[in-house]
């Protein structure tokens, strides 16, 4: 056996090529589109429902409403308890999960195989056919209530609500998904069946089905359950689509303060309103944020936590929805260097764009990472379905999986660079600190944001 | 239903173990050293983890961070501590496997010659950051601190969390980085997991090739656990918190030991779902808590069984300490019901199903066969193991309920808001945390 040769490094070997599972699709009488992913593995099969609409048809008096329906789904059905629900996903060996976004509530249950069937039937009765009962609706307001009082503690939350409100004001993604004490004090179990009623309904909506069966026989098992769900008339997706009103291009401030006295760390979040997921800039701007602060080695990180050691880490995202979502840098520093890190950040934020712009050696670097990585995201079901729902509820082709890694490849060095001035515009940056401003807010009027305007939201 | 492996060791004394999956081009690298924070002594707590840190600084032939030629491959990769063990793991391309062994072989080798006091005084800041973030700063954050050392005495390897104290972390020095590398980070204490897309008598070749030059070191210091034990206190402890919180815990048997897979249930029994018995009578029928939470901390040297419920405003804790005694002591003299063991026994397989799907990262095939291979010297213990849970019988439950829960007298913890001491179970004392 050769000796290791510690003078240089191996050179990783070409990739070993990988086959994306097929997706089969077929639309339903009734509207509603299945999708089937045939996966040969273990004997677990995921399934997701995806309908449009989330949380912002909130109308803003009614901040939470869509959220309040996605805790009650699970409430009952049928008319048999919320206990009884809960004991059927049990016994399923199951886990659902109802999760609300900004554009679109989705409903994944993961099961057993042999529980396909059973599967199906749930995620119908929990979609289609919850209660909405009064006393259960009675009953999870008052949880809310309690945990909207323990968001008061939660430096993280707050951050973000203030740079959402920051960024959007009077636009729908301004608006807190999970409702104020004020708003969800106000709601009514009428509200939430009226809504459910709206929303839920099978044409436009997506039922995804992955397992280890053939997709045919998915499809088959699909169609068996989910016939039954009634149409209802008429088309309403635009109503549903509140996310792609045009928001405002400015935040309301450049700088906003929420003091939190004794605070350990500060919250820090800076960013703009971007582009929604249909730009088709979405490679590139993939790019320029690995590079920025999407990944350990990223720009960001390598400065605020491994050179400077301000934090325990730093982060970037482009959160790009059906509307124009939101492009954040998000850390938690230790408050006697928050001017100190707010600075570095937004120094690196604006480098990118003129002083220092991407290199050649760092796009080849975020590219092979992110091709050579792509695989690792469909190992199991649940990211298969998962994944096959994304591309409904961005409306992308069913070759997006095959087509990605070439079309990642093909983006320029020129085309990051130009990206990264487009996309990243600090006159329209919002600042948003959350933490002890006695102890660490001085400075912050050095750092060209004018005044801090203080927010203090109402939870 | 099984992780099919073979195992080697080699002659330095390190554990190999290969299992072969090739549903995606991807190989998991999975090392395990067996030391954690139960390895530290007064003093210097929270070395384990934040020696975890440096190892991701570079080593000698690559004296640069470790991430940047991994991510630039395509490969994710991470660490993590606890009190027992530490573990490093990548998954990787297919072809970026000899990268990644040159690289895990070079800081398990050669460490110490990249070392710098810039270096440690940077990971020491980063950890410090990391306390704050997610202790300090946390709502409940400290409640795990003061747990852990109102329930073991100070000699005892349990009395602090694997985060530390920040004055220990100051206090480290390089000398002591030095000498917990030459204790614990050497082939004799660690075990290879390499899962994924890869054949097996070429896996074993190349951890032969990467890793056999590294001398073994010597047989680490066994831990010591002092026989005298703390009598169960009544304390509390202010934060910045809306709503107070109950806790109650008990020392139970260790991972693995008789009782474990028992208790574990019993845990699910209380508390997973909303027919659990806490969740269905404080949260859901009698509406006095906002949420409840059960579990059996399973750990080498001996386990904790922990209760915690959240007060819904307005109600003492007093009431949730009282409901939660009282479910203790009806599991312990009546047992669970056939239902509810057969529902949380199926819970139990099918996440045994679900851990089969992925190779790599936390929790995955190559992680679970080096748990496996160092806590019970079987990496393939996998099916045993769900037997031992499959196995336990309504009448196991009772049994181990009532010997190390009901019998013995609680720890209790009132986390009250700043300011609202009287808001804690009558008769609490203040407990000191930093």
């Amino acid at each position: 056996m050769s000796r290791v040769d510690r003078t240089r490094m191996p050179v990783p070997g070409p990739a070993r090529s990988f086959t994306f599972p097929i997706m089969r699709r077929r639309l339903l009488a009734n509207g509603l589109e299945v999708r089937a992913v045939s996966h040969h593995s273990v004997p677990v099969t995921a399934m997701v429902l995806l309908v449009l609409g989330g949380t912002a048809i909130d109308a803003p008096a009614q901040a939470g409403l869509m959220s309040m329906t996605a805790d009650l789904l699970d409430e009952g059905s049928h008319g048999t308890s919320a206990l009884d629900m809960s004991d059927r996903i049990a016994r399923l060996g199951g886990d659902l999960d109802v999760e609300m976004s900004h554009d679109a509530a989705m409903l994944s249950f993961i099961t057993l195989d042999r529980y396909l069937d059973e599967g199906l039937v749930l995620l119908r009765d929990v979609a289609v056919h919850p209660n909405l009962a009064d006393h259960d609706f009675e009953r999870v307001q008052r949880l809310r209530l309690e945990r909207l009082r323990q968001l008061r503690d939660l430096p993280g939350a707050l951050a973000d609500r203030a740079f959402a409100h920051v960024l959007y004001q009077s636009h729908p993604y301004a608006q807190p998904g999970f409702g104020t004490s004020a708003s969800i004090a106000l709601l009514s179990v009428e509200d939430v069946r009226q809504v459910h009623r709206r929303v839920f309904r099978p044409s436009g909506a997506t039922l995804v089905v992955a397992g280890d069966r053939p997709a045919e026989a998915l499809l088959d098992a699909a169609e068996r359950i989910w016939a039954s769900w009634h149409p209802v008339d008429g088309d309403d997706t635009g109503v549903r689509d509140r996310g792609r009103l045009e928001p405002p291009t400015h935040p309301s401030h450049a700088l906003s303060t929420w003091h939190r006295p004794g605070a350990a760390q500060s919250e820090l979040r800076i960013g703009q309103v971007s582009l929604s997921r249909a730009t088709p800039d979405y490679q590139a701007l993939l790019l320029l944020n690995a590079v920025l602060g999407g990944q350990f080695i990223s720009r960001l990180n390598m400065n605020l936590r491994e050179s400077k050691g301000y934090t325990y880490g730093v982060r970037t995202g482009f959160d790009l929805r059906r509307g124009k979502g939101p492009f954040v840098m998000q850390t938690s520093v230790g408050t006697g260097v928050t001017v100190p890190a707010l600075r570095e950040a937004l120094d690196e934020m604006q480098a990118i764009r003129e002083a220092r712009p991407v290199t050649a050696d760092e796009l080849a670097r975020a590219q092979s990472s992110v091709a050579l990585g792509y695989p690792r995201g469909f190992e199991t079901v649940q990211q298969l379905a998962r994944g096959a729902a994304s591309l409904a509820h961005h409306e992308l082709p069913d070759t997006y999986f095959e087509d990605f890694v070439p079309s990642l490849m093909r983006v320029t060095l020129d085309e990051v660079r130009a990206v990264a001035r487009r996309a990243l515009d600090p006159a329209r940056w919002a600042v948003v600190v959350v933490g002890d401003l006695d102890r660490g807010g001085d400075g912050l009027d050095s750092l060209g944001l004018g005044a801090a305007a203080p927010v203090h939201l109402a939870l | 239903m099984d992780i099919p492996y073979t195992k080697i060791t080699l002659d330095n004394g390190l554990d190999v173990i290969v299992h072969e999956d090739s549903q995606v081009p991807m190989v998991a690298v999975n090392l395990w050293y067996h030391v954690g924070s139960k390895n530290e002594r007064p003093g210097r707590t929270g070395f384990a983890h934040l020696f975890e840190h440096l190892m991701f600084e570079g080593s000698a032939h690559h004296d640069h961070g470790y991430f940047e030629p991994l991510q630039r491959a395509g490969g994710q990769l991470n660490g993590s501590t606890n009190t027992d063990r530490t573990n490093y793991w990548e998954v990787v391309p297919t072809g970026a496997l000899d990268l990644a062994l040159w690289m895990e072989s070079d800081r398990m080798g050669y460490l110490l010659p990249a070392l710098t006091e810039a270096k440690f005084n940077n990971q020491r800041d980063v950890v410090l950051n990391e306390r704050r973030q997610n202790y300090e700063n946390r709502p409940y954050g400290l409640a795990s601190v003061a747990l852990a050392q109102s329930l073991f005495p100070s000699t005892h390897p349990y009395h602090w969390i694997t985060i530390g104290q920040p004055d220990d972390l100051r206090a480290a020095t390089l000398d002591d980085v030095r000498t917990f590398f030459a204790t614990y980070y050497h082939p004799g204490n660690a075990s290879l997991t390499l899962a994924g897309d890869v054949e097996t008598s070429h896996a074993l070749d190349l951890a032969a090739r990467y890793f056999g030059e590294i001398p073994r070191g010597p047989v680490p210091p066994p831990v010591v656990v002092p026989d005298e034990s703390m009598a169960p206190a009544t304390l509390l402890l202010e934060d910045r918190v809306e709503l107070p919180r109950l806790y109650l815990a008990w020392h139970t048997p260790a991972m693995f030991a008789p009782g474990d897979a028992a208790l574990d249930l019993a845990a699910d029994i209380l508390s997973h779902g909303k027919t659990s018995r806490l969740y269905r009578h404080l949260v859901h029928e009698r509406r006095v808590a906002t949420d409840v939470s059960a579990f059996q901390h399973s750990r080498e040297l001996s386990s904790l069984f922990q209760l915690a419920a959240t007060a819904a405003a307005g109600v003492s804790l007093e009431t949730l300490h009282d409901a939660m005694l009282d479910a203790v002591r009806l599991l312990a003299s009546e047992g669970p019901t056939a239902e509810e063991l057969s529902r949380v026994s199926t819970q139990v397989e099918a996440q045994f199903v679900y851990r089969l799907q992925t190779v790599g990262g936390f929790g995955g095939k190559g992680d679970q066969l080096n748990a496996y291979n160092v806590f019970r010297h079987t990496p393939g213990y996998f099916s045993d193991d769900l037997r031992r849970y499959t196995g336990v019988t309504a009448d196991d439950v009772r049994r181990e309920v009532d010997c190390w829960l009901a019998g013995q007298p609680a720890l209790t913890l009132s986390v009250v808001p700043k300011g609202r001491a009287d808001l804690a179970v009558a008769g609490s004392v203040p407990v000191e945390v930093s």
